[in-house]
């Protein structure tokens, strides 16, 4: 590409001249891309440390109040969505996820952290209007496809006969 | 006055008496912060919600700007205004309280310069005396509106931006003692197919490119006339990506110092901005905090500021529209 025209002066730019193919492959080329591989390290390990961390204390219900695996699961649930929350409202766990990424968005305290992130943001538009219809803003899609998903799950395990 | 197809040169340069700077904690802590009228320590500015904060933002830059001039709020003949909430309601109601006839403007981040262009035209061709263009930002109100909740945590690509919390007004009058505005390049739409609301610097680099060609080829100058040619929020990639189709299409552009606010109010090794800064208060309150500071300290004499604006809504990218860009410059000259 000539980089300039014979004579110096306003007079030799060339217009903008550029097919948005051409431009798109342009910038492409001057865009630093997303670390991909960095953050899937990341999140492996952020997200096996949460896992780990919920083990933890599935075990320590397990142990202190005898309870069955199965009964210790849902206080540790709640614990750990107590926790993603109170991280969110500290205003920490959007700094940690920008971070670890899938690794803090995955787990169910990311779940926690949508729906809390949500009513904080809304709660200027009232209870009803604010908190109440833009809770599940974000995380109305993970149940709606969820559910979804899980339909077919449930056809595909009955067809093959497969029961719990 | 009207100078090849969209620039005006002023046969009477309007002079900015006063403006006023006022920036959040972020910005604080950036290597401008000396430059700024006002740093608030918080982003909530003692305010219950973001919306209302960014308000305060405009007006404590509106009331600066004028007790710099030395104006009372009844001599403003107009407020030229504008920002990136729906239906510019920060503007709406700073001129609320500033009481004067209002024009409501929308042009994203290219607020700064479109309203400083139309107080500039309004002051020059004796329409009014005195006029204040003014614009804000908040970095929670525009994460609220156009991204996610803002504590919500999702992760930024690095060609994201950061969008600055702050405000710049600035008050135009025919006559007194400032730095003049000598000629405005109006943009027009310029749209190469980019569509990542995560990368606008590269969307809205053709933009700028495009506006200072026209302004370079209106006026019959060159970019060696100017000290400085600054672009509003292209940030670290949207930047060289401009600087480098100026070259490829036969701008010297070389011959002047080539920067971009974006890269300028953040500290882009240690604060964790992304590719830098963005937002109306952006270009505003560099143009007007920073920039003017230095044209009066006698480090610059002429500048054109472009400040770029990506004129893309929630709805229009959901609906996988593209991203439509827009750039205004205007040369200010002591």
């Amino acid at each position: 590409m000539a980089t300039k025209e014979a004579g110096r002066g306003p007079a030799s730019y060339k217009p903008l001249s550029m097919s948005p193919k051409e431009y798109q492959q342009f910038a492409k080329n001057r865009q630093p891309s997303r670390p991909v591989f960095a953050n899937c390290v990341k999140a492996f390990f952020v997200g096996g440390l949460i896992c780990l961390i919920g083990q933890g204390v599935q075990n320590f219900f397990a142990a202190a109040f005898d309870m069955s695996s199965k009964e210790a699961s849902n206080p540790t649930v709640a614990v750990m969505i107590l926790v993603s929350v109170i991280l969110t409202c500290l205003g920490v766990y959007d700094k940690i996820a920008q971070w670890a990424g899938a690794g803090t968005a995955v787990p169910v305290t990311g779940f926690a952290n949508s729906m809390c992130s949500a009513a904080i943001e809304h709660r200027s538009e009232g209870l009803v209007l604010g908190v109440g219809a833009n809770m599940f803003k974000l995380a109305g899609s993970v149940i709606v496809f969820g559910t979804v998903a899980a339909f077919f799950v449930g056809i595909v395990y009955w067809i093959l006969g497969v029961s719990h | 006055m009207l100078q090849g197809r969209r620039t005006w040169v002023f046969d009477k340069p309007p002079v900015i008496i006063g403006t006023g700077t006022v920036v959040g904690p972020d910005e604080g802590e950036g290597p401008l912060a000396g430059d700024f009228d006002l740093v608030h320590p918080d982003m909530t500015i003692q305010q219950p919600s973001w919306e209302k904060a960014e308000r305060v933002l405009l007006e404590q830059a509106s009331d600066i700007a004028l007790s710099k001039a030395e104006l009372s709020k009844d001599k403003v003949d107009f407020y030229v205004g504008g920002d990136l909430i729906n239906q510019i309601i920060s503007s709406t109601f700073a001129a609320r309280t500033l009481g004067a006839p209002y024009i409501g403007v929308f042009g994203a981040c290219s607020t700064s310069m479109e309203t400083l262009a139309l107080a500039a035209l309004l002051v020059s061709s004796g329409a009014a005396r005195h006029v204040m263009a003014g614009t804000s930002s908040h970095n929670c109100t525009a994460e609220k509106q156009f991204r996610y909740p803002t504590e919500y945590g999702s992760q930024k690509p690095p060609t994201a931006q950061y969008t600055v919390t702050g405000a710049g007004a600035a008050v135009v009058a025919a006559e007194g003692r400032g730095p003049r505005i000598t000629a405005a390049t109006i943009g027009r739409i310029v749209d190469l197919g980019l569509k990542d609301p995560f990368d606008m610097g590269s969307a809205m680099a053709p933009a700028a490119v495009d506006t200072i060609q026209a302004h370079l080829l209106e006026t019959g100058r060159e970019p060696g006339y100017y000290d400085m040619i600054v672009t509003g929020d292209l940030a670290s990639v949207g930047h060289p990506i401009a600087a480098d189709l100026l070259r490829r299409h036969g701008v010297p552009i070389a011959e002047t110092e080539f920067s971009d606010c974006g890269t300028l109010i953040y500290d882009l090794a240690k604060q964790k901005v992304q590719a830098g800064g963005s937002g109306c208060a952006c270009s505003a309150t560099v143009t007007y905090g920073h920039l003017l500071k230095r044209m009066a300290q006698g480090e610059l004499k002429r500048i054109l500021v472009v400040a770029t604006g990506a004129l893309l809504s929630p709805l229009s990218f959901q609906q996988g529209e593209s991203i439509p860009c827009i750039a205004h410059a205007v040369s200010i000259e002591q």
